[in-house]
């Protein structure tokens, strides 16, 4: 009786510790432990999706190898109700694709440049470990192809742009998107994951093809936009194409700012982020209203969806949501949940007469 | 003594300058010569005479610049009818015939045939899908080089009225609202409006060869050699260029650095050039 009372002690001191370490690892993502991750097997390609939508988290599996697959091209699309503008992108989405890998994942990524593009294109992917970021290495001509890979050795979520000069003209036209590297083991579930992204458009009308719009040199440089959009088109996340989530569901947005120049105030209203990973990094804050994304930058945000309602999502340089186009709307159903909102006043008091 | 002459030497070597470790880079990588010989070419494209000068570049920091010397250049990029007329008289330059190492595999993508240019592309249509070998075997079949790329940004520093307009903002605008429009390189050559020099077509229809063309940013490591550290690439391209704003120039460079003399591209053709004793006032 007495040797298993220990033996149990035993093993649930080790377990504790290894828990202690486990935890420990996680906090401070050193990049030197991923480093040594074997990536087993033979690659495989991965999921990519267009916003809003997410690839199926990494979960408990094993760091492997995989292969993006991403095309350049040069497009004409809506910015604005049936406003055509030339957009740059990356697999033909504003954003450019979602990529979801795991800390340890060995990634081989091709970019392939469009035969008809008039320009060459590349990618400096910041959650990649050396020079440019890839972006040297994936220099494309319009019609050629060109590879590398890189090992995913810090978790969190970074964005991805082309590179090619000039290159805030190449971003302005959103060539951005974002990366998601999970720790080992993933991120914890959650009902609902979004991915969302801002950027700031600069525009003038096309002197060759009549109402089209097309990237303003003057406009960018004063840092002047006419439009700040999340996910490259005004109404993006309005009406029919608002996000959802239901009353007591958890909700997790994927936010990055593609710029290229305007550093975004990211705001829910009428929510108040339960947890944000702080630039898209380890470090997790409480209870936060509005949290700054930087140009070229992310963050993870959190909450649990309470009330009933439409949830308003700006960028709280609110001149930007109202005049700019930068707003967006979560849709939650449900029942009221009248210990948290309720309109009208406090109950009134019976009359003791 | 022997080991002198072997520290002498790796003296000689330190001491070569960047530009000579430059050029070696590049001659690596471009032949001088073509090994096959070429039959000679009766066409005759009008060529705009260019005085030359000292001009500053794009790419060069603050204190160079460059002198350009008299030289001809096409007034207008070589067209199908032209190229086809040269690959008649040279087969082993046509689409099935051509060596791989000179061309890759989307050279003359569009033609039917050896022999047969795309029934909807126009005769007088500028040939693209032409690799910097194949550009340079049909200027010497004609007597005559492509462009440098100096003597290229020299003339392209023209717009309708002036040598040099770089300096006005709707030169550079304009340019850009070009370069941002596809399939451009279907419509006839010399259509358009020439520019100061008579030379057409230097923005609207395509991208071209130069002769060195990857010089500026390409030698062994492509942010090394003669311009290091003057990348164009991110964040380098803050401090490089002379005029920031020129889009249009930074385009261009982007394209030529990611090139090989071998690639074939939809929308990349040539012009030639000549050297010229006359100096015209």
């Amino acid at each position: 009786m007495k040797l298993r009372f220990l033996t149990l002690s035993a093993i649930a001191m080790m377990t504790g510790l290894f828990a202690c370490k486990m935890a420990d690892n996680k906090q401070s993502g050193t990049s030197s432990d991923a480093v040594n991750i074997v990536a087993e097997g033979t690659p495989t390609v991965a999921e990519l999706t267009a916003a809003p939508k997410v690839p199926a988290p990494v979960g408990t599996r094993a760091a492997k190898k995989l292969i993006v697959n991403l095309e350049t091209t040069e497009i004409e699309g809506v910015i604005d109700d049936t406003i055509p503008y030339t957009f740059w992108t990356f697999n033909g989405t504003v954003p450019g694709s979602f990529i979801r890998v795991r800390e340890g994942d060995e990634v081989t990524l091709n970019l392939k440049n469009a035969a008809n593009s008039v320009l060459p294109h590349n990618i400096d992917l910041h959650a990649v470990t050396g020079p440019g970021g890839g972006a040297e290495a994936t220099t494309a001509a319009p019609g050629q192809e060109a590879s590398f890979t890189f090992k995913a050795i810090n978790p969190g979520l970074f964005v991805y742009h082309c590179a090619a000069p000039p290159v805030p003209m190449h971003i302005g036209n959103g060539m951005y998107g974002l990366i998601l590297v999970e720790p080992a083991g993933g991120l914890k579930p959650v009902d609902k994951e979004y991915y969302i992204m801002q950027g700031d458009f600069y525009t003038k009308a096309s002197t060759v093809k009549k109402g089209l719009l097309e990237f303003n040199n003057d406009k960018a440089v004063a840092e002047n936009p006419d439009y700040v959009l999340f996910n490259g088109k005004k109404g993006s996340l309005l009406g029919n194409n608002m996000i959802e989530a239901k009353v007591g569901e958890t909700v997790r947005l994927f936010v990055g700012n593609g710029g290229p120049n305007m550093t975004s105030s990211f705001h829910v209203i009428g929510e108040i982020f339960d947890n944000v990973y702080i630039e898209g990094g380890s470090t997790v804050s409480h209870n936060i209203q509005t949290t700054m994304i930087p140009a070229g930058g992310s963050a993870i945000v959190e909450f649990k969806c309470d009330v009933p309602g439409e949830y308003v999502l700006v960028d709280h340089s609110l001149s930007r949501a109202f005049n700019k186009g930068c707003i967006g709307k979560l849709k939650v159903t449900g029942d009221a949940n009248p210990k948290v909102f309720k309109k009208g006043g406090a109950e009134k008091q019976k009359s003791a007469y | 003594m022997k080991k002198y002459f072997g520290l002498v030497f790796i003296a000689l070597l330190i001491a070569c300058t960047k530009e000579q470790v430059t050029k070696q880079v590049m001659n690596d990588k471009i032949p001088q010569q073509l090994p096959d010989t070429l039959r000679k070419l009766n066409v005759n494209t009008k060529m705009a005479y260019i005085p030359g000068g000292e001009y500053k570049p794009f790419y060069s920091s603050d204190t160079g610049l460059v002198t350009v010397h008299p030289f001809l250049m096409d007034e207008r990029p070589i067209t199908n009818s032209e190229f086809l007329a040269f690959v008649k008289a040279n087969p082993q330059w046509q689409r099935s015939k051509i060596k791989q190492i000179y061309a890759d595999s989307s050279y003359l993508r569009t033609w039917l045939s050896d022999t047969t240019f795309a029934a909807d592309a126009l005769p007088d249509a500028p040939v693209c899908n032409v690799s910097w070998y194949a550009a340079n075997a049909f200027a010497q079949s004609v007597n005559k080089r492509l462009p440098t790329l100096d003597e290229w940004e020299f003339v392209a520093m023209a717009d309708r009225t002036s040598k040099d307009a770089r300096k006005k903002p709707e030169y550079s605008d304009a340019i850009i609202d070009l370069y941002l429009q596809k399939d451009r390189q279907f419509q006839p050559v010399a259509k358009s409006t020439p520019n100061y020099w008579g030379v057409y077509n230097m923005f609207d229809l395509i991208w071209e060869w130069t002769e060195d063309f990857n010089s500026v940013l390409t030698t062994g490591e492509s942010r090394g050699g003669k311009y290091e550290d003057k990348s164009l690439f991110c964040a380098g391209s803050a401090t490089t260029s002379t005029d920031l704003l020129n889009y249009a120039a930074f385009m261009r460079f982007s394209l030529r650095s990611s090139v090989k003399a071998h690639y074939t591209i939809a929308n990349l053709g040539f012009r030639c050039a000549r050297d010229t004793m006359i100096v015209k006032k």
